[in-house]
């Protein structure tokens, strides 16, 4: 199936006082017709900046130094503010943690789902209020003739997410980005979310580039998997392969730290350190302080991210080496 | 009641109520009333970890508060060390105050900005009279006691990052030698990488000192991994306690089973998370009967009629539904 989405060896800076800060570092991901694509990472990774980026939604102080964001083959990056908005919510929509800051508190959650409607599909107030309480029902929200008239702060947490999917919705886009959509939910109601996610996604034919530091998640949710550290990408694979064996040390040990609610283990293993602030990135490699399996080059030259096998790649010196001892 | 070990329980609540006034009809000012904690009792033995769960609104950060008490009871009572604590006034708690200490969620707003490291973990000691030098020489074997170099203690909050943090607040906890150590989602702001850091430095300073810890927590792995024995919370009200291996194993109320249900675990073979309809009722509006009981499979007609009871349906194992999940039958010895 050909690639969606195409984001192609993006390099972004922040803007601060003292100069420009890189905080993405040719990152290259792709997601294609109907596919679920996780972006897993831990806070500082560069993930919600990918995400943003793809969204053209980077705001003043970001700067793309290099790279190509491809829909449907279309470079997104030149695109002037008045084209964005044709794409943003139409073609490519998105769902964020906090339902309550992405909704307006002094309006009606159904007339903000009708104002989408009407923007992007041009139909007339009515016609949209009707079609938002179509919406609602599709997102399993109760009674939804009465919900539409509801503020945000007369709905629950989970009630507020359906409506923020309602709305991603609502112009059948190609692609739905969620940035990190259920981690502010109770567990019970995370699970609801992501098979409503799953279920929507499935029956519209769209795609989902499911952002989440929870790995618990992204397995459950994406066929494929791509996990970023500090700015750059470091391993992607088909989700199965990824966790039955992961090639980079950072993927192994992030699965590793994760206590589970299945079995209990004795002793947690730790990664040493955090992740680095984008003003202090170590030479060569960028996890090399805190590798156990790190020697002499990891110090030195920074990996590239090289194709291991058909469908995986990895940014490790010493992927191959190490990939024999994982693999039986 | 709930005393299941011989042992004389070095904290044990009983039978504790809190209740909020709030006005429930936005400007009308109707009154009402929230039942935040309902009839909770549990104990923790020297040197154990409980685990309490559940997820937003079921009441576990408050029972927390009450048995901090950074909040007053409704009813009930908690009795710490064999002294019933729950209405003595705050000029006798000293020794208390002492004794029982607590490490927040967010270590960002838990740590006064303006204070250097050492003003911090000092404060607790400075307000026990110790000298400024003595507490500056303590302070430097408490961050040397959670894996931070001495030489920090005159760095300000801003210069540490999240996990590291966390290490300064419990370096406070730990300043006064306090026996049971309060965690009311104290790693869940976390990232992964470090939260394990942190549970391990727990576990070991819990080695090392014998603390008792009460962990509350909504991270189902993460209780499992730090807990003894766990309690279960829904809607104000304890629905399971149990030891952690059985809890997790074989739990046996239906809302402790879909929580755990719920959980999405990496892995290879993940399945998709079980979904358990519906939403937590409304605290100020808790249905009929069983308050699990609009969302429960099992929910027949006497469910919807009378509140089942918490029953220790084995030693150590308590239940509050009509209809548990049987016991699995014992293995031969």
């Amino acid at each position: 199936m050909p690639d969606l989405l195409e984001v192609r060896d993006l390099s972004v800076s922040f803007e601060t006082s003292r100069g420009p800060v890189p905080v993405l570092d040719g990152v290259s991901l792709s997601v294609r017709e109907g596919e679920v694509v996780g972006l897993v990472g831990e806070s500082g990774s560069g993930k919600s900046v990918t995400a943003l980026t793809i969204l053209g939604l980077l705001g003043e102080q970001g700067r793309v130094d290099g790279g190509q964001i491809r829909l449907d083959g279309r470079d997104l990056l030149p695109l002037p503010e008045r084209e964005w908005l044709r794409v943003r919510g139409r073609q490519i929509a998105m769902v964020f943690q906090e339902p309550m800051t992405s909704l307006n508190p002094l309006l009606p959650v159904g007339f903000q789902v009708a104002e989408v409607v009407e923007a992007h599909l041009g139909r007339g107030r009515r016609e949209a209020l009707a079609r938002a309480v179509d919406l609602f029902r599709d997102v399993g929200i109760p009674d939804p003739e009465r919900r539409v008239r509801d503020y945000p702060h007369q709905l629950s947490g989970g009630m507020r997410q359906r409506v923020m999917i309602a709305m991603a919705m609502a112009c059948r886009p190609r692609l739905l980005v969620g940035d990190e959509p259920t981690t502010a939910l109770d567990v019970t109601i995370q699970a609801q979310i992501l098979a409503l996610l799953r279920d929507l996604g499935r029956a519209a034919g769209t795609a989902v580039l499911l952002i989440s530091h929870d790995l618990g998640v992204v397995a459950a949710m994406a066929s494929r998997v791509v996990v970023m550290y500090a700015g750059q990408v470091v391993e992607e694979a088909p989700a199965a392969r990824l966790f039955s064996a992961p090639l980079h040390p950072y993927t192994r040990l992030l699965l590793a730290v994760v206590p589970g609610v299945r079995e209990k283990r004795a002793r947690l293993s730790a990664i040493p350190g955090s992740i680095p602030a984008p003003t202090a990135l170590p030479v060569g490699c960028r996890f090399h302080p805190r590798c156990p399996d790190a020697i002499a080059l990891c110090r030195e030259a920074a990996p590239t991210l090289e194709p291991h096998g058909p469908d995986r790649r990895v940014r490790c010196w010493r992927a191959a080496e190490l990939a024999d001892g994982v693999r039986p | 009641m709930l005393r299941s070990q011989s042992l004389t329980p070095l904290l044990s609540v009983e039978h504790l109520v809190r209740e909020f006034p709030v006005r429930a009809g936005g400007w009308s000012g109707r009154r009402s009333v929230l039942r935040a904690v309902d009839d909770v009792s549990f104990h923790l033995s020297a040197g154990e970890t409980l685990g309490l769960v559940g997820e937003s609104g079921c009441g576990k950060t408050t029972v927390g508060r009450l048995i901090l008490r950074l909040l007053s009871a409704t009813a009930g009572r908690i009795v710490f060390d064999g002294q019933d604590v729950t209405d003595v006034p705050e000029r006798r708690l000293r020794e208390f105050r002492r004794a029982v200490q607590v490490v927040f969620q967010d270590p960002y707003s838990s740590l006064n900005p303006r204070l250097t490291v050492r003003d911090i973990v000092g404060e607790p000691l400075r307000n026990f009279g110790v000298t400024r030098r003595a507490a500056a020489a303590r302070v430097g074997q408490l961050l040397d006691t959670v894996g931070l170099p001495p030489a920090y203690m005159s760095r300000y909050p801003h210069a540490f990052s999240g996990g590291q943090r966390q290490r300064i607040g419990i370096a406070r906890a730990l300043a006064l030698g306090p026996r049971l150590l309060v965690c009311d989602e104290a790693v869940s702001s976390l990232d992964v990488s470090v939260q394990a850091q942190v549970l391990n430095l727990l576990a070991d300073l819990q080695r090392q000192l014998g603390l008792t810890l009460l962990f509350i927590s909504h991270n189902l792995a993460v209780v499992r991994h730090v807990s003894h024995r766990v309690a279960v919370m829904y809607l104000g009200q304890l629905v399971e306690l149990a030891p952690e291996s059985a809890l997790f194993e074989h739990p046996r109320h239906p809302y402790t089973r879909a929580l755990l249900a719920a959980v999405p675990e990496a892995g290879p073979d993940a399945a998709p998370p079980a979904v358990l309809p519906g939403e937590i009722p409304s605290p100020l509006d808790p249905p009929a009967g069983c308050r699990f009981q609009t969302r429960c499979p099992r929910a027949e007609s006497r469910c919807r009629a009378t509140e089942p009871p918490l029953v220790e349906e084995q030693p150590g194992r308590w239940v509050r539904c009509y209809f548990p999940e049987p016991e699995p039958l014992r293995r031969a010895a």
